[in-house]
Formats: structure tokens, sequence, C-alpha cells
């Protein structure tokens, strides 16, 4: 039955094939033709290769065909210049790579007027184009489907995997024996702050971003919430917690609870200190500002990630005269807090912060974890820069060397 | 008690956090089904807790009101706000416009919470200049050089600075893409790194401080 459905679009393809071309003679049928279903992706997709000719120019095209099981004659799914549409043009990573990355290849995907389904037959062909002139390639026959994996990213799982490994080692050592922890300002104007605000009996205003708990920004908000509660309780100083998310309020209200009893001040714990505004953006930076301008806390503290109300948060905060520390991952936001806080937390020290104020080995090693990977990601540009530089240098071919670091990225 | 308080979230943190981690490298329909159905369960989840939050909102405005603290009288511009809101929503079944016809609920969000929220976001504006005038007074070497690389910038990206200096487009390229988008990238690799190592020790339960501090 599939040899007749075969022969049936051989058949087809032909009659749409001019006759001069059929006859010979100038333009030869693209060579080693390869269709499979596309690996590594959920299925939907099939993807056909071809050796590139031997003189290719302008003036030579390709149109890879498409015969669904319903349709009566192959559909023409793409059309390009013969100069386009490599192996190395699809990104790849050289474990994966189909082909040799001078020879062609193109991906058919479901979608516009295309319905490839999982499970069923079809027969794709390419054909070489140049003129009046056409020459096709023996229709070969695949079923897509889905894979369980997907190859293309084994090397961020063996990276994520040894990260891991290196991470719990240095948990490990760190149990062992002390590990230096470099100064971080922010962290240590921390007491500062809180003993202004009790001196001035004064509010504290702590704020955990824009995320939700799916944020390890967030999450990493909350660790620090825990912490500053329970200096705040030691001292029996406000806190005001405004939320945006009511998920994160209900977490954080648990960690101040517990920061309370562990200060030994379940008694001045106030269940309201965390509290709900709004999911509104706009609407939440407004209602911030105006507690700032009411209450005038002599601390704000900007710990999560951040939008637009990043500045309009804190120069409101800085214009009320209080001491302010921002911490946040989001790294178009952090000018603003560098220019209008008087510490910053730039980047991964808001997730160092845990650490440092707790001082538990277990935190502390994990930044050691952490160092231990900046090295090898040092290391992977040092090689890759070497490489790139020395190849322009002596005009030399170390496209392999190059792909190995580019593809481990 | 124990066991509900600690162990059971940190075995659900475990499993969820391996079985999504795993979801990533997994493209087969079945995975991206899972996924879809939890970005779901976390949308009804999240409805639920919003109902929490509105509680605690209503909860701290009234103490507010009845205890008539400083400020009381925003507390009650809320509490008519939203209730105001909420009635005429219902009343229009939450329909901003009627056979073309705007209602009175599509009235309150166009002509006055977008407005509102315009406002908040047009002051951006003049919070960046009296920003910008407060950290680029040079009086340090590092605000020195900030309010240099900030003129050469700016310079570079109108078409007047670029008339005056013609060699300031290429600096400012040369800034942003040179040294800016360099640290930027330092930034986020460290970005990057802690998030992973944040999430490793939440997925093994080293770090337990956010189900309320605590060692036991």
């Amino acid at each position: 039955m599939k040899t007749v459905w075969t022969l049936t679009i051989l058949l087809i393809s032909c009659a749409f094939t001019p006759w001069n071309a059929r006859a010979g003679e100038t333009v030869s049928p693209p060579q080693q033709v390869h269709v499979f279903d596309t690996p590594d992706d959920g299925g939907g997709s099939l993807t056909v290769t071809w050796a590139k000719a031997d003189e290719e120019d302008k003036s030579l095209r390709y149109q890879v065909l498409l015969h669904e099981p319903s349709a009566g004659e192959p559909k023409v799914i793409a059309e390009f210049a013969s100069d386009t549409h490599y192996v190395r043009d699809a990104k790849a990573p050289w474990w994966t790579r189909p082909a040799p990355k001078d020879m062609h290849q193109f991906t058919i995907k479901s979608g516009k007027g295309i319905d490839l389904k999982d499970g069923t037959p079809y027969a794709v062909t390419v054909v070489a184009i140049a003129g009046d002139q056409r020459a096709l390639a023996a229709p070969m026959q695949t079923t897509p489907g889905p894979n369980w994996f997907n190859w293309n990213q084994i090397n961020n799982l063996a990276i994520v995997v040894i990260f891991g490994f290196v991470v719990l080692g240095s948990i490990r050592a760190a149990k062992r024996r002390e590990i230096f922890l470099r100064r971080i300002a922010g962290l240590d104007a921390v007491d500062e702050a809180i003993g202004r605000a009790t001196e001035l009996g004064k509010p504290i205003l702590y704020l955990t971003g824009a995320g939700d708990m799916s944020e390890p920004s967030t999450v990493a908000a909350a660790v620090i919430l825990g912490r500053v509660a329970k200096r705040v309780a030691a001292y029996e100083t406000d806190l005001m917690v405004p939320h945006r998310d009511p998920i994160v309020m209900a977490v954080c209200q648990e960690i101040t609870k517990q920061s309370y009893l562990e200060a030994g001040k379940p008694d001045v714990f106030k269940e309201d200190s965390n509290f709900f505004i709004t999911t509104d953006q706009f609407s939440y930076t407004a209602a911030v500002d105006g507690i700032m301008l009411r209450k005038k806390p002599a601390a704000n503290f900007f710990m999560g990630s951040y939008f637009a109300e990043s500045l309009l948060l804190t120069e409101t905060g800085a214009s009320t005269g209080a001491i302010q520390i921002a911490g946040t991952d989001s790294d178009h936001q952090l000018p603003f807090f560098v220019t209008t806080c008087d510490y910053t937390l730039i980047g991964e020290e808001l997730y160092a912060a845990s650490a440092y104020l707790s001082r538990e080995p277990v935190q502390v090693g994990t930044l050691r974890g952490q160092d231990i990977g900046k090295a090898c990601i040092l290391v992977a540009l040092g090689i890759g820069t070497a490489f790139a530089t020395a190849s322009v240098l002596f005009h030399a071919d170390f496209s392999f060397a190059l792909d190995l670091v580019k593809d481990w990225k | 008690m124990t066991f509900l308080r600690r162990q059971l979230p940190l075995l659900i943190t475990f499993v969820t956090g391996i079985l999504f981690a795993a979801q990533y490298y997994i493209p087969h329909p079945s995975s991206e089904l899972m996924l879809t159905s939890v970005s779901k369960w976390l949308q009804i989840i999240g409805g639920f807790a919003l109902i929490l939050g509105v509680t605690s909102l209503f909860h701290i405005h009234a103490v507010k009101i009845r205890r008539k603290e400083a400020g009381w009288g925003y507390s009650f511009v809320l509490y008519a706000g939203m209730l105001g809101t909420i009635v005429i929503g219902l009343w229009h079944g939450g329909k901003e416009t009627t056979d073309g016809v705007t209602t009175a609920f599509g009235w309150i969000y166009t002509f006055m919470m977008v407005p509102l929220q315009g406002t908040m976001f047009a002051i951006l504006a003049f919070f960046i200049a009296s920003a910008a005038y407060r950290s680029f007074r040079a009086r340090s070497r590092e605000a020195a050089v900030l309010l240099i690389a900030a003129v050469i910038v700016m310079l570079g990206r109108v078409p007047l600075g670029e008339h005056l200096i013609p060699i300031s487009g290429d600096i400012t390229q040369w800034i942003l893409n040179v040294l800016n988008a360099s640290v930027r990238r330092a930034i986020l690799i460290g970005i990057s790194l802690g998030a992973v190592a944040l999430s490793l020790k939440i997925i093994f339960g080293v770090e337990r401080a956010y189900l309320g501090g605590g060692k036991e």
C-alpha cells in the first residue's frame, strides 16, 4: 500500500515537472536527501536535509514539497534561494546536529496551513529550480512523533547537576571549617537602619517586590525579611510590610511570626504588620508612597524584583530622609536604586544576604559553591576569547573549539 | 503536627521541584499538558488567595476607621471607592460597554482608573530628573565619571548631540555595547548562579526559612 502511495506521489510530482528538466540536463536533483522526524521536540514536525549542490548561485532555488495523505497533490511548503537554510543556520548544538554544517536543512512545522499529525506518515521531497528547469529528488516518507527528552538541553542539565554537587560539596566543606565572607556594606547597614528607627521611634518599611512566590528573588526577599524581623523584634520597633501578592503576604506573615517567636518577643508581634494593598502596579506604588509620606518610616527596605515603580518608591523614600537599603536582581532597575538608596545589594548579593546575616555554614557553603561556578564560567570565557582572538590573528580554523565553548553556554 | 508544618511541605517542595525541573527537559505533549494544568491550579489558588488579601485590606482599614486613627479619612475613601466599584461592577455584570455604550463601570475604569495610573507613571519623568540631578553632582571621582558618561550617552542619543559632536554617537554605542553590556552580563551571571543555588537549596530542603524560620 505504501509503495503504491509513494509511486502515486512520484507520478503527480513528475506531472508538475517541466519536460526539459525531466530530460536531464542542466539542473541536478538534490542529493543525499534525508527526511526524518524532528528530534528533541514535542511532535508535529519533520526535518529534511540534503547536500549542497556543486554549483549553487542566486539563480538556483529549492522547493520543499509535502504530500499529506488526505490531499490529492503535494503542497509547496517553502521556496528559497540555494544560499540559505544551511544546517549551521539551525543553531543546533554540535552534539545534535543532524548533518554536516554545510548541508541544507529545512524543518516543516504545524501551522500556517500545515497540520502535521503525530503517527501519520507524510512524504517529503526537495526540488531544485533554475529558471524554467526543475529537478526533484525521490520523495521520502516518514512519520512525525513526540520525544521524551530534549538532547539539545543536555548541557544545561549537566551543568545544573555538576553545579548542584559543587554546592552540596561546598556546604559539607563549610561545616568543617570557617569560610571567609567579604564585607557587604548594605547588609552591615541593616543593624544601623533598625537602630536608627528605634532611636527615632519611627517604623521600618519592608517591601518584598513585585514578584510572586515562584520567583527566587521574592523567596530571597522573604528570607531576609525573617532575619530583619528577628532584629526588629529584639528592638521592639514597628514593622510595616505592604504586599502586592496575597500568597507572598501569607508566607511573610508566617515568617515574621516565627522571627518574633525566635526573638522571644511573641507578644510584640502584630498580625497586621504584613498587609495586602493591591496587585495593580501603580495603585500599589501610590499607596506605599502615601504610607512613606504620612508615617515617615526611618528605614526603608526594597528587596526582590521591581519594574517602573522602583524610582517612584525610592525617590519618595529619599525625600522623607529615611535610610534606604535596596536589593534586587532586576538589572534594569539597578541604576535607579543606586542613585536613590544609601546601600544597594546588586544582583547576587540579594541571594547572599541570607547567608551573610545568618552566618550558618549551610548558607555560607552555598556562596562558596556559587564562587566556584563563577570561576568556571570565567575560565570558559577566557578560553573562548583566546580561541576567537587566535582564529582572527592567525587565520586559523578553531570552529570546533569555539562551537564546543559556545554550545556549552 | 510537626509533620504537617515541616516534613509535608518539604516533601511537596522536593517532589514538585524535581518534577518541574525535569519538565524543562521533556518536550513531550504530556509534559506540556502537566505544566498547563499546574498553571491553571496556580491561577485558581491565586484567586482564592485574593480573598485573603482583600480580607486583610478590609480589616486594616476598618480598624483605622473604628479607632479614628490619623488619616482615617483615606481609609473611608478606600472603602467608598472599593465598595462603590464592586456594586457598580456587579450591576453591569462586569461589562465595560453594553451595545457600544460605556457603562458606569467602564466610565470608572476609563476616566478614573486609567488617568490615575497614567498620572503615577508620568511622575516618573520628574523623579528621573531629580534623581539624576542628585547623582550627577560631581562630588566624588565615581560621580564625575558617571556624569561624563551620562552626558556623552545623552548627546549620542539625540540628533542635535550628534550634529554638535559627530563622534558622540560612536562613543555612546561603545559605552553601551562594551562597557555597559559586559558589566550587565557579569551581573546576570551572578544572578543566575544565585537563583540556581537558591532553587537547589529550596528543593533539597537546605533553605527552610520561607516556611517560617526555625531549624527543627
